[in-house]
Order: C-alpha cells, then sequence, then structure tokens
C-alpha cells in the first residue's frame, strides 16, 4: 500500500516534522524549568505554528491527528492516510 | 492516555533492502538498550519519582521514545522489505525468518527477546536516574 506523495504534501509534512521537533524538546525543558519565560514564549510560538500547520495539512490532505479531523465531514479521511512506516512520510 | 499523530518523527524512505544491517539495528527495536526499553523504563519508573517535574518529564520522554521505536521499527521493515528467499538465507535473515517471517518482533541483534529484565524500576529517584543515564546515555 504506497501512496505516492506530491511535492506540497511532502513539504507541508517536513514542515511540520521541524516545527514539531522543537516543541517536544521545548516541552522536555520546559518539565524542569517551567518559569523560564523566554523558554515558554519560545514554546507558545512554534506550537500554535504547528497547530496551524496541522490543520492546513488536515484540510487539504486528511488529519495526521484525530484533534484536527474535520468534524462535519461524512468520510472517515483517517483510514485513509498513508501509514507512516510505508516511506510516504 | 495517548494520541497518535499517523506520520513519523523524522521520515524513514529506505530504498535499497539490507538483511544483514537489519539484524544489527533490530537491537535499537527490541535489545537491552532500545527504544522499546527505554519506552518502558520511564513509563514504569515515573509513578513513584516524588517530584512532579521529574515524573511529567519522564512522561515526556518515555513517550518520545515510543516515536523513536516507530522509526526503528519502519527502518527494519523496509530494510527487510519484498526479500527473496536467495536474499534471506545468503544474509543470515532465515533464523529469524523462520519464526517470524518479515514481521517486526522485538529482539536483541544476538536474537535474545525483549524481556524487561534490561531495565530496573526500583522507586529511589537518585537509583532510577542513573539507570537511565546508563541505558540511554551511553548508547545514543
Amino acid at each position: 500500500m504506497s501512496h505516492k506523495m506530491n511535492t506540497e504534501q511532502e513539504t507541508l509534512l517536513h514542515n511540520i516534522g521541524i516545527v514539531d521537533f522543537v516543541t517536544v524538546e521545548m516541552t522536555e525543558y520546559l518539565d524542569t524549568h517551567p518559569f523560564d519565560r523566554e523558554a515558554m514564549e519560545y514554546f507558545n510560538h512554534y506550537m500554535r505554528m504547528k497547530n496551524q500547520m496541522m490543520r492546513d495539512y488536515a484540510v487539504k490532505y486528511g488529519p495526521l491527528s484525530l484533534s484536527v479531523a474535520d468534524t462535519c465531514s461524512k468520510e472517515w479521511k483517517w483510514a485513509l492516510q498513508p501509514m507512516p512506516w510505508e516511506g510516504g512520510c | 492516555m495517548w494520541n497518535y499523530e499517523k506520520r513519523l518523527q523524522f521520515p524513514v524512505k529506505i530504498t535499497q533492502p539490507n538483511a544483514k544491517l537489519a539484524q544489527v539495528i533490530i537491537s535499537q527495536f527490541g535489545g537491552p538498550d532500545g527504544e522499546l526499553a527505554a519506552s518502558m523504563r520511564y513509563l514504569s519508573q515515573r509513578y513513584s519519582m516524588p517530584y512532579n517535574e521529574v515524573a511529567g518529564l519522564l512522561t515526556d520522554i518515555g513517550t518520545e521514545e515510543l516515536a523513536h521505536m516507530e522509526m526503528i521499527s519502519a527502518i527494519v521493515y523496509q530494510l527487510t522489505k519484498d526479500l527473496s528467499m536467495d536474499e534471506i538465507v545468503a544474509s543470515g535473515f532465515d533464523k529469524y525468518y523462520v519464526d517470524h517471517t518479515l514481521a517486526l518482533w522485538p529482539q536483541s541483534a544476538g536474537g535474545v527477546p525483549f524481556n524487561a529484565c534490561v531495565f530496573q524500576s526500583k522507586g529511589d529517584a537518585i537509583t532510577d536516574l542513573t539507570e537511565d543515564m546508563a541505558a540511554d546515555g551511553a548508547t545514543s
């Protein structure tokens, strides 16, 4: 089951990966530095960016997370997403 | 609880299968210092961690290790995809194949099945964190 992705989809996915990595690392830093305001601002900035990118991706290609699934849809697009280990994403 | 994102933390796109390499890399999946052991180690130790900041950190690291496990599994899966019988025998992958075919199964490179004995969870903050450093700091 190999889904061929177009370049725009691949670029979007790649950018989500970059921004997400920042939020993951910032989360782990903030866990032990919860009062670092500069780090907090940094986290907020990239988390907002990731949320927006996840919503944009979902509108075009379907949800990468159920939290951004279209709740008016009559089609279960979640199941149609390519499996991440198949090399598509 | 957990939420799943249907993407890898970093993309894995292998074009050339290599069963010999897969037999080594599989240790990072199911070996003593692999990602499965790492996630189970952190996610088991967090309950008795006396500091909330650290218990929260163990949760988030344990979660990230699951994402690492998924990448390693994808590497092993793609390295062994569509192998011919000749390639399986020539690479020595036949000893794994006889029991698991091309399915993913957590074991070390030496063939030892994944076992909870590869990590510790002792309820003492310093002891557990020292164990984390020995397992995760020495190899990755």
